[in-house]
Order: C-alpha cells, then sequence, then structure tokens
C-alpha cells in the first residue's frame, strides 16, 4: 500500500467518524411520548402510527427483550426519557412495578375498560390484551370428552401422548405459576412431574412446532397460546387439531397479557397516560388485539372473526400479577421437576 | 573516536552475556567481534544498534552518548544501519524500495539518485524491480547490506552476514562486501564466529570471551601475537609445546633450542607453553629431527600433517603438496618460527 | 553523512515512549474491560439463595452440557475447517476455485436460522422423516435432530469458517513450502502434514477454533432453538424467570473466569513456541495435483459442506421469503441494508484498526501483565450478548447521569437531555466489547509470523512506531486484516442483543428485523431479513478471498 492510498484510508477514517457523531444526536423533541417495548414492531407501529395521526401527538419506540429493557429503565433512573414500558407477559410488568418502575395511574378511563385481574392491583400497569393458554388436541385421536383440565393432563392415560413447549418459554412459567397460587408448590410439582413423565418427544422451542408434531402424529394433546393456534389455522385452515378450553384448578382458563404501563420517571406522564386511554378504547382494543389474533381485555370488545371462531371461555379469575410474584417459584419448581 | 564503548555491561537474569566490554573504532574502520558462540557478540552488537538495554558502562557514537545505564537512544534514533543474520528484507517490497526504505525523508531525487549509487555499487542495477524472494542468496545479501548503507549510516553493524551462504560465495561476498564499505567509507562493525571471514573483512578484530574481549588487535597481531592463550587457541591452528626458559629469548623444547625474536622477555627457569603454527614448521628431508605422520589433510596447494613427536606431542605442519608422505611415514622437520610465542604456565 | 545523522537523530528517552505507549495500550482496551469488569463486579453480591437452588438442580447438568458442546463444536469446526483450508489452500482439484470462497459462506449464515431450518427439515414433522414414514411406516429409527449430536452438528457447520478462513490463510502464507521442505527430508505426504504443515499452523487453527468455542459459549440463539440447556440458557433463565439480573450477572462471571484460565492455560502449552518465517513469505510452490477417484472425493467433500452449510439452508430462505415478500418487502428495506452496512463496516473498520494497534503494541512493549490484560479484554466475546449488553450499558448510562446532572447544574432548565445510551458511538463501543477477540485473534496469529528482525531492520533505517505499523506491518498483514475485518463485518451482520438495546430509536437493522418476526415465533417472515444479512454478509466475503491468494 503506498502513502497515499494510505492518507486517503485515514481520511476515509475521519470522515466516518465525523458522520457517525452527526449521527449521534442527543435529546429529542420535548414532547415526544417514548415507549420501550417487548411486543414487536408490527404489531405496535401501526397503533402507534394512528394515534399520531388522530392526535398529533408522536411517538417513539424502541424494541427489545423485556429484561434488557428493564435493566435499561432502572440504570437510567430519573433521566430515563422512557414514558411506557410495553411488555407481552404481565411476569415482567409485575417485576418492573416491583422494582418501583413503573408509578401508579388514577384513571377512570382505564379502570372501565380493563377488568379487574386483568390489572395491578395498585393501578401500575394494564393487560391491553389477553393471551389464552390452553389445550391444543388432535381431533383424530382424541374426543373432547377426555380432555378437562392442565392437571389432568399429567394422568396416567396421557402416558407418551402429550407435547409441551419448554419451561423456558414465560407462557408456560407463568401457568406454573398460577397453578402455585392455585394448589400451593407440593401438589403443582406433582402435577409437573406428571406432565413431563407423559412427554411423547424432548419439549418444543416454540408452540407452532409443537402443533406441527400434533398434526403429524408424534402426541395427541399439547398446551398453546391460542394466537399460534390462529396463525396455523390461517394458513392452513384444514388441520386435524383442535382448541379445548381447559380449566385451572376449576376456574376457567389461563390467561396472560400483553400490557403496558407509565414509567416512574416518565417525562411525558400525562401524554402517556393518554395514550393508554386511547389503548383501551374499543377501536384501539380491536387493533391491538387482532394484529396478533389476541382477544382485547376490553371486555366490550369482540375479538378477531377467526379467534371468535372458536368459542367463548372463561377466563381464570386470579389476578394476573401473581404470575409474576411466582414466576421464580415456578421455575425453580420445574428445574426440581426437570421440566426442561 | 567515531564509536567507542566503554565497560559496557549487559546481563540476563544472573547471567551476562557482556560483561565489561569495552573498544574502539576510527571513522571508515571495519571492526569485527570474534568469538565462539555464546561468548556475548551478538549481544553487544545488538545493545549498540539499541535492541537491547545496557546495565553499565557507555556507548558513544561522535561522543554523542547512545547508550548509558539508565539512558537509550531508541534504535531508530541512533542512526545505525544493521545488516541482520537472516537479512530480514522486507518481502512486500522490491529491491528498490527495499534499498529506498530508509531514505522516506530524503526529497525524491535525492533518494532515486542514492539508490541508483548503492544499486551500482552492489551491481544489483538490473534487479531492482525484482522482490527478495527472486534473487539468489548473495544478491539478497547485498540488498541486504545496500539496504543498511543507504541512509549513510555513522556505522554499519553486520550480525554473522554470511551464515547462511555457502562456503565458496562466503568468501567471495566477505571480499565484496568489505570492498563496498570501503568505497562507500563506511565505519562497520562486523560479528562472526568464522575467522577466515573476519580476517577477509575487518581492518581490526577483537576476540570475546565470556562477555569481555581478550585483545582487539589487526588480524595479523592476532594470528602471530595472540595476547592470550584463548586467542592463541581459537585464532588460527596450532600447538603448544611445553619448553623451559634458558634465557629472556630463548625456550629450550622437545624440538630444540627456539629463539625468540621479538615479544615480552621472559624469566629463565620458567616453564612455558611454546605456541607453534603449522607454518612454524618446515619439512627439511636434510633435518635430523623426525616425526611420525598420525594424519594429513590435502589442501590442494598443501598438506597439513599432524605429527607425533617421541614424546607423544603433537605438532602441525604445513607442507607443499609434493611432499606426499603416507601415514606412519617419519619426515625431518625444522623449527622456523617467525613469531614465536609463548605463555607461562599455569 | 552527519548531516543526515544530524536531521534524523533527535533524542529522546525510550522509557518515556515506553510507558505512553503501555497507556495507550491500556486505553484502548478499556472499553472492552470496563463491562467485564461490571459482569464480575457482581460476584460481590452473592445471589446465594439462587445459587443453592442452581448448585442442586441446574449447574450440574449445564455444565456437562456446555462442556461436551464446547468440546464437541471446537473439535467439529477445527477437524472440518482446517481440513477444508488445507485442501482448498495445498491441494488442486476439480472446481478448488470455487469452494475456495464458497466455504467461506456459511459465515454469513446465522447460526440460529440455520438451526431453525434444521429442526424444520430433519425433526420428526419435517419433510425428511413425513417421507420416510411414507415410505416405511416408520422414521423412528433416524437418530433425532434435537438432541446433543445435532446440536454440535448445525454449530459445527455454522462456525466452522472461523477456523477455515485462518487456517487458509496460514496454509497459503507458508504450508506448501513448509510441505516441500519436510518431503525432501524423506516424510510422506501424510507425514508432512501432521508433522510440519499442521503444528507450523497451529496459532491460525488455534486463534480460530478459540473464536469458535467462545462463539459456542456465548451462544444462545442456535441452542434456544433445540431447547439445549448450557450455561448461557441458564444465564437466561436466571435473569428473565427468575427476575434475578445478579444472578445472571454472577453465572457469567463464573463462566468468564473460567474461559479466562482456559485459555491461560492454552497459552502456556506453547508460550515457548514462535512461528516466525525469516524470509520468502510470498515464495509459492505448486500445489498437490490431486488425481481421479481422490480429486472427486475432494470436490465432494467441498460440495457436501457446501450444500449443508449453505446452499440448502439459503434454498429454504428463498422459498420462505418469496411466500411472504410480497407483504413484507417494502421501501424500509433500504434503511435496514443501510443501517446495517453502516454498522458493520464501522465497527469492522475500528475493531481491525484497534486490534492492529493493540496488537502491535503488545508486540513491541508488551510484558507479563499488559498481555495478561489485552487476552482478558478479548474475553467478551465469549460472554452472552445480552449480558454483555447490559455490562455497557450500566457504565455508559451513569456516564450519561453524570453529565446530565452537570449539565442541568449548569444551564438549568435550557440544558438538553442527553442520550449516551441510545447512540451509534455506544453500539460501536459495545461491539468493540463483544467482537476485539474476532479482530484481535487474526491480526495477532498474523503478526506472529512477521519476524522481530523484519522490525528491527526497519528501526535501525530510522522507521519505528506508527511509520513502521504503517510501511511494513500492514501490507504484510494485508490477509489477516482483511480476515479480521470481514469477520467482524459479518458478526455485527448478525449480531442481535446490542444493536436491541442500545440503537438509536427508529435505527433499525437486518439484525432486528429478524428479531421482531422471531420474538412472536415468526420464523418463515424472518426469511427476508436473515436472507438479506446473507446476501449483504457475502460480498466481503467474496472480496477477501479474492485477495487472500496474493497475499503473504
Amino acid at each position: 500500500m503506498s502513502d497515499r492510498t494510505f492518507s486517503r484510508f485515514y481520511r476515509c477514517g475521519a470522515l466516518l467518524a465525523v458522520s457517525l457523531l452527526a449521527l449521534t444526536g442527543c435529546g429529542r423533541a420535548p414532547t415526544e411520548v417514548v415507549v420501550y417495548s417487548s411486543r414487536n414492531e408490527q404489531l405496535i407501529k401501526p397503533m402507534f402510527d394512528r394515534y399520531t395521526e388522530e392526535t398529533g401527538q408522536a411517538i417513539r419506540f424502541v424494541t427489545d427483550d423485556a429484561g434488557p429493557l428493564i435493566e435499561r429503565l432502572n440504570a437510567e433512573g430519573k433521566n430515563s426519557p422512557a414514558d411506557i414500558l410495553l411488555t407481552v407477559d404481565a411476569g415482567q410488568l409485575w417485576q418492573a412495578a416491583e422494582r418501583g418502575l413503573l408509578r401508579p395511574i388514577e384513571s377512570e378511563t382505564m379502570s372501565t375498560n380493563i377488568p379487574e385481574h386483568l390489572r395491578d392491583p395498585e393501578s401500575r400497569w394494564f393487560g391491553l390484551s389477553v393471551r389464552a393458554r390452553t389445550i391444543v388436541y388432535s381431533t383424530e385421536r382424541v374426543k373432547p370428552e377426555e380432555l378437562s383440565s392442565y392437571e389432568d393432563l399429567a394422568g396416567e392415560r396421557w402416558r407418551g401422548r402429550l407435547c409441551l413447549r419448554t419451561s423456558k418459554s414465560v407462557y408456560n412459567q407463568s401457568l406454573v405459576a398460577m397453578m402455585i397460587a392455585a394448589h400451593g408448590e407440593e401438589k403443582t410439582e406433582e402435577i409437573v412431574r406428571g406432565w413431563v413423565a407423559n412427554l411423547a418427544t424432548e419439549p418444543f422451542a416454540n408452540d407452532t412446532r409443537l402443533m406441527e408434531a400434533i398434526v403429524a402424529g408424534q402426541c395427541d394433546v399439547g398446551i398453546v397460546n391460542t394466537y399460534y393456534f390462529g396463525r396455523l389455522t390461517r394458513d392452513n385452515p384444514d388441520h386435524p387439531i383442535k382448541l379445548f378450553w381447559a380449566e385451572l384448578a376449576g376456574e376457567g382458563v389461563h390467561v396472560n397479557v400483553s400490557g403496558a404501563g407509565v414509567t416512574a420517571a416518565s417525562p411525558h406522564p400525562e401524554e402517556a397516560q393518554k395514550f393508554l386511554e386511547w389503548l383501551s378504547q374499543p377501536e384501539a382494543q380491536s387493533m391491538f388485539a387482532d394484529a396478533n389474533l389476541e382477544y382485547p381485555a376490553n371486555p366490550n370488545v369482540a375479538p378477531d372473526p377467526l379467534v371468535a371462531s372458536w368459542g367463548t371461555f372463561r377466563a381464570s379469575p386470579l389476578n394476573v400479577a401473581k404470575a409474576g410474584e411466582l414466576q421464580p417459584a415456578a421455575v425453580r419448581l420445574m428445574d426440581r421437576a426437570g421440566f426442561r | 573516536m567515531w564509536l567507542e564503548l566503554i565497560d559496557v555491561v549487559r546481563t540476563f537474569g544472573t547471567r551476562s552475556a557482556v560483561n565489561g566490554l569495552s573498544f574502539e573504532l576510527e571513522r571508515g574502520a571495519i571492526g569485527c567481534l570474534l568469538g565462539p558462540s555464546g561468548c556475548g557478540k551478538t549481544t553487544a552488537l545488538r545493545c549498540i544498534a539499541g535492541f537491547e538495554s545496557i546495565d553499565g558502562g557507555t556507548i558513544r557514537a561522535q561522543g554523542t552518548v547512545l547508550a548509558q545505564r539508565d539512558r537509550s537512544l531508541a534504535p531508530e534514533r541512533r542512526h545505525i544501519g544493521m545488516v541482520f543474520q537472516d537479512l530480514a528484507l522486507f518481502p512486500h517490497l522490491t529491491v528498490q524500495q527495499n534499498i529506498a526504505f530508509g531514505l522516506a525523508r530524503l526529497p525524491r531525487g535525492e533518494c532515486t539518485r542514492r539508490v541508483d549509487e548503492l544499486l551500482e555499487v552492489v551491481g544489483l542495477a538490473d534487479r531492482r524491480a525484482q522482490y527478495p524472494h527472486q534473487l539468489s542468496g548473495g544478491e539478497q545479501q547485498r540488498v541486504a547490506l545496500a539496504r543498511a548503507l543507504a541512509p549513510k549510516p555513522d556505522i554499519v553493524l553486520l550480525d554473522e552476514p554470511f551464515s547462511s551462504l555457502d562456503v565458496e560465495l562466503r568468501e567471495r561476498l566477505s571480499i565484496e562486501v568489505r570492498s563496498v564499505l570501503k568505497q562507500l567509507g563506511a565505519t562497520a562493525l562486523l560479528v562472526t564466529h568464522d575467522q577466515q571471514e573476519a580476517f577477509a573483512v575487518a581492518d581490526v578484530v577483537g576476540v570475546m570471551r565470556d562477555g569481555k574481549l581478550e585483545q582487539w588487535a589487526a588480524p595479523y597481531d592476532l594470528y602471530h601475537r595472540p595476547g592470550s592463550r584463548f586467542v592463541a587457541d581459537f585464532i588460527g591452528q596450532g600447538v603448544f609445546l611445553l619448553g623451559d626458559v634458558v634465557s629472556p629469548n630463548a625456550v629450550q623444547t622437545e624440538v630444540g633450542l627456539v629463539q625468540m625474536n621479538g615479544g615480552d622477555e621472559m624469566r629463565p627457569g620458567q616453564r612455558v607453553d611454546l605456541l607453534l603454527r603449522p607454518d612454524d614448521v618446515v619439512h627439511d628431508d636434510s633435518s635430523t629431527l623426525t616425526a611420525e605422520i598420525c594424519a594429513r589433510a590435502f589442501r590442494g596447494a598443501e598438506f597439513l600433517y599432524t605429527l607425533k613427536l617421541p614424546s607423544g606431542a603433537r605438532l602441525l605442519s604445513l607442507v607443499p603438496s609434493h611432499h606426499d608422505h603416507a601415514i606412519g611415514e617419519h619426515i625431518g622437520i625444522r623449527i622456523e618460527p617467525d613469531h614465536v610465542v609463548a605463555f607461562p604456565r599455569a | 553523512m552527519s548531516a543526515i545523522a544530524a536531521e534524523l537523530r533527535r533524542p529522546r528517552s525510550r522509557g518515556a515512549t515506553n510507558v505512553r505507549s503501555l497507556l495507550l495500550l491500556v486505553l484502548l482496551c478499556l472499553p472492552a474491560l470496563v463491562p467485564l469488569f461490571v459482569v464480575l463486579m457482581a460476584v460481590l453480591t452473592p445471589e446465594v439463595e439462587i445459587w443453592s437452588h442452581l448448585a442442586r438442580y441446574v449447574l450440574p447438568g449445564v455444565a456437562a452440557n456446555t462442556l461436551v458442546l464446547v468440546f464437541g463444536v471446537s473439535a467439529g469446526a477445527a477437524v472440518l475447517g482446517t481440513s477444508l483450508a488445507w485442501l482448498t489452500s495445498m491441494c488442486e482439484f476439480p472446481g478448488r476455485r470455487f469452494f475456495e470462497w464458497a466455504l467461506l459462506l456459511p459465515l454469513a449464515m446465522p447460526g440460529y436460522v440455520l438451526a431453525f431450518i434444521a429442526v424444520g427439515f430433519l425433526d420428526y414433522t419435517g419433510p425428511l422423516q413425513t417421507w420416510l414414514r411414507e415410505l416405511f411406516g416408520s422414521s423412528s429409527w433416524l437418530p433425532p435432530i434435537r438432541s446433543t449430536g445435532g446440536v454440535i452438528l448445525v454449530l459445527t457447520f455454522s462456525l466452522y469458517p472461523y477456523v477455515y478462513l485462518l487456517a487458509r490463510g496460514a496454509f497459503l502464507t507458508q504450508g506448501r513450502r513448509a510441505q516441500e521442505a519436510a518431503r525432501t527430508l524423506g516424510l510422506t505426504a501424510a507425514q508432512a502434514l501432521w508433522r510440519v504443515v499442521l503444528p507450523m499452523a497451529r496459532p491460525w487453527i488455534v486463534a480460530g477454533t478459540a473464536l469458535v468455542a467462545m462463539e459456542t459459549l456465548a451462544d444462545f440463539g442456535t441452542v434456544a432453538v433445540f431447547n439445549y440447556d448450557t450455561f448461557t440458557t441458564a444465564i437466561y433463565r436466571a435473569w428473565f424467570g427468575m427476575f434475578s439480573v445478579n444472578a445472571a450477572l454472577e453465572l457469567a462471571a463464573v463462566l468468564l473466569v473460567l474461559v479466562i484460565i482456559a485459555f491461560a492455560l492454552e497459552r502456556r502449552s506453547r508460550a515457548s513456541l514462535r512461528y516466525a518465517t525469516a524470509r520468502d513469505l510470498t515464495r509459492q510452490t505448486p500445489r498437490i495435483e490431486l488425481r481421479s477417484a481422490r480429486a472427486g472425493v475432494a470436490s465432494a467433500c467441498a460440495a457436501v459442506v457446501f450444500a449443508l452449510g449453505f446452499l440448502l439452508p439459503v434454498a429454504q430462505l428463498i422459498v420462505w421469503s418469496f411466500a411472504r415478500a410480497a407483504r413484507d418487502l417494502d421501501a424500509r428495506y433500504f434503511d435496514f441494508i443501510l443501517h446495517s452496512v453502516v454498522l458493520a463496516s464501522s465497527a469492522a473498520l475500528i475493531i481491525a484498526g484497534a486490534s492492529l494497534l493493540v496488537a502491535y503494541l503488545e508486540r513491541q512493549h508488551g510484558s507479563g501483565p499488559f498481555k495478561g490484560l489485552v487476552r482478558i479484554a478479548t474475553m467478551g466475546y465469549a460472554v452472552p450478548g445480552t449480558v454483555l449488553a447490559v455490562g455497557i450499558l450500566v457504565p455508559i448510562i451513569g456516564l450519561n447521569n453524570v453529565l446530565q446532572q452537570w449539565l442541568s447544574s449548569w444551564l438549568g432548565d435550557a440544558a438538553p437531555s442527553l442520550l449516551l445510551q441510545g447512540t451509534l458511538v455506544t453500539v460501536l463501543l459495545a461491539y468493540f466489547a463483544r467482537f476485539l477477540a474476532v479482530g484481535f485473534n487474526p491480526i495477532e496469529s498474523g503478526l506472529n509470523r512477521i519476524t522481530t528482525t523484519i522490525d528491527e531492520a526497519a528501526m535501525t533505517l530510522g522507521v519505528a512506531g506508527g511509520a513502521l505499523l504503517r510501511r511494513v506491518h500492514v501490507p504484510l498483514l494485508r490477509t489477516s486484516l482483511a480476515s479480521a475485518a470481514i469477520l467482524v463485518f459479518v458478526d455485527v451482520m448478525k449480531e442481535m442483543p446490542i444493536t436491541l438495546i442500545a440503537r438509536p430509536f427508529g435505527w433499525d437493522t437486518l439484525a432486528v428485523r429478524v428479531f421482531e418476526m422471531t420474538s412472536e415465533g415468526e420464523w418463515e417472515r424472518a426469511a427476508l431479513p436473515a436472507l438479506a444479512i446473507v446476501l449483504v454478509g457475502l460480498i466481503p466475503a467474496a472480496m477477501l478471498t479474492r485477495r487472500g491468494e496474493h497475499v503473504a
């Protein structure tokens, strides 16, 4: 390399450094609402765009897993630019609230629109859509009469016929946490051990694979979130599997929420609260839930027609906050029971 | 003095590689540090170049201190050129670029002139655009020399520069190198373990042993007037013969009375080891003194005979090759010392 | 003579230069050391209760799993990478010129994508087993893909290019000559390979394998697809499942310490060896001509690896992309690609440049403790990305908050609000901490090959420091520098956790796009951005091999 090409190399480097600095631009417009979201971009952006269109309120957001987002929020402290934390499970919201990262909201609208068991008892966060986790079964090898509850899947007759997703999935963690809330640890551990003993194959990395395994005949029953079932049905309406509305402790289907809260350090708490209130309104609720075939948290809003076609179910009335509180215990329990 | 080393010490852990080395080199002179491997000569060279710091003493060039115990000028600022044992040519540069490497600060025209001059001197003008790997060993050697000389260094150091070449090339190149150095008026210091090389190239040679200089002298003097038994042993061939000093300049030995001409006078009655070079022992059929041939080496023009005296002591004798004698034969010899050297028996 | 002498000789004490160089070295390593320090600090506040649970139920299993995985993948990648590198650089067989380049391509394929495709294709529900069941009625005799063997296989195929790339450089610069020399000493070709060629290439093979081992340790995406439990999954479980980021950091710290010890031992085992060549770095001798059957086998092996590691997965990605492209492909993809390329190429430049400087300073002045420091600074690559991201973010946010406070107390309400944590500078700093090893390892190995007399020769000619680096080392290290830059480029293209947490608002890259799709399990929709990652990653890979042939 000659000296001249080398100095060109230096110049390029300098140019790059300058342009990077230019892109670094600190701060932001003073009235923007900032959302930290673990719900992915394509499910939230249409909502933000609509809101901006309707109200003129600009919204910026960052997506990531809830874990890093909460650590970031925590480290940022009172200088955090975030106004809203949006997650896809109640456990993370519970944890954020527990660490003092969310602030309570006094809002008539929210309390009216969102049922009590789908929001924080201290009003620091609110469920915005419901994710039901229930039993899926092969219509070829299982009669719906044989099915009853999650607990029942631990029974002898499901030996070698059950498929489960990994216990690393937060949805299984919250399901087991709710079982602990209902039955206590000892009985729950017994049930989980029963599940593990009944497994037809190693736990799956996701619900879609699990359902495909039932279709292919590797196993007969499994537990999935309904929107995965919805996606599968949308792509291939003729599959031989169906949902069964399972009972948790005889009280209804286990549900989790995708929800949000206003951060404790929020620079624009009022704007943030307004946005949350807007999200709890019927029109936004439809958009929010339908984008991912979930159930609206607002009971007065009908779900997507495809979702409605699976029939109605009774949701477990336990407050979803319990899922967060008992999640660490649930994880340990599953470790002990050998549920991978 | 152009280059001056005063009591230079360099230790590695507890071992001292250079241990009180002192010598001086005049401008335009070619010096050489000669010694067996491990004697510290290469370390000394690296201290001068600045790759090793020194633990004691002073190294000066043109009166400027290059290195002292706590001070060391960076190698790149010493203005000392070096030819490495492995040559260390830059494989990514052509012959021309290699030679011009140290001339970056010169104006372009001057740089080109200097490179041309050196290419001419080392006879590689037609190879200028080639890469090192396209050259023969001897040519690479010459490039390395030209590269070291190009920036007109105060001193050029040569570290065993011919060690990777075959014998014939080595002889030819050593003469060539000397002529190049002299032609450019360079001051140089060579390090080698090969005395032929040292004698062929250097004006003044220092024999090193255990990090010290045993003797610093012209090749002729080293050979004929070795300052110590070690030097006498290391330089050239020869044997020691036991003798008794009978007068300040005569020694009685098994092969008769040997007269000393010059040199230090000795105390009569002292026992000494007398150094006899092969050329001191002359074949003479008419001599009454005879010895048995126990080994011979043919060297073209001469035979080198190893002779056994009646006492069992050995002598070496260099004899014109038309005197072809077989092993076991007794031949007449005469001792004809030019410079006889004797060391007191310990 | 003395006119030039006077001009060139400017007295400067060597000790001062030394101190300055070492300061620079430490400064360069600092961004990589700080996050590791943050991770290690977690040990000061141990989560005793969680640890006792982990020790009893989790750690024994994941420790064994992790060891098996790391050794399996390292061995697999070392063998596969070295043999392919040997074949393409030392031998001549049909298709050699194509494979030389093509075998590098799996590098561009993110491991988690390969894993998802492999599991999708080979699991019970996949087309292969379905077909076998239709044919024979059962497919249970096929070894399951979701197993230890399966995950090792997939990681090996996705990571072997690290070894391939570095070993190839070593063979190209030295292999054929060494082989010839050995043959003249009466060794057979096979003996020459084992006794001369491989030992001489060891630092490069080790450097590549070390990258593979570190990447395997830190991997979450690939093992998650297999639901294979490792130290890293345990870290994530403690954090996301048990809500204890502290326990996660502690686990990472333990992992880090073990890795440092392992690498220290490896270094020591070859501490006394030197790998420099004296001369003739560029002399080339002809390749071994493989004939008939052997040539066929060589081509076939290369073709199989290429097909499994690249061709088939890409074909699958293309099929999925086509199904979704109409809905997902929009103008924003220009931005995604632009953002990815800007980040990846800046990171490649910065990290390769810094690595060169660090390696050079270490070579010139590094003594024991500094070498150790540099070694530790490269360990960020063995730490799970998300954990490292927190390790970087926490100090940056701390700095941000201090600056903010200072600004506010100075300017009052007029103070602009700072957001260092959401800037490209932070992203690049974090990449530096994460990928220093990727840049440093190839360059350090390359520098090993240059004899110190080359440096000394330059110094006696008045060329030292930056000029020595620029005029001698950079040209001699072109292959190593290019390898380093390309590895970093491709790694950054695939990187998720750091980009996610530290990117400025709206600065979405292709990898972020993959995350958006996969976070809700929409793997098929992730095919489009994944394919784009692969395609963009191809460009530098292609550039590398085209240059590599001519370079020392």
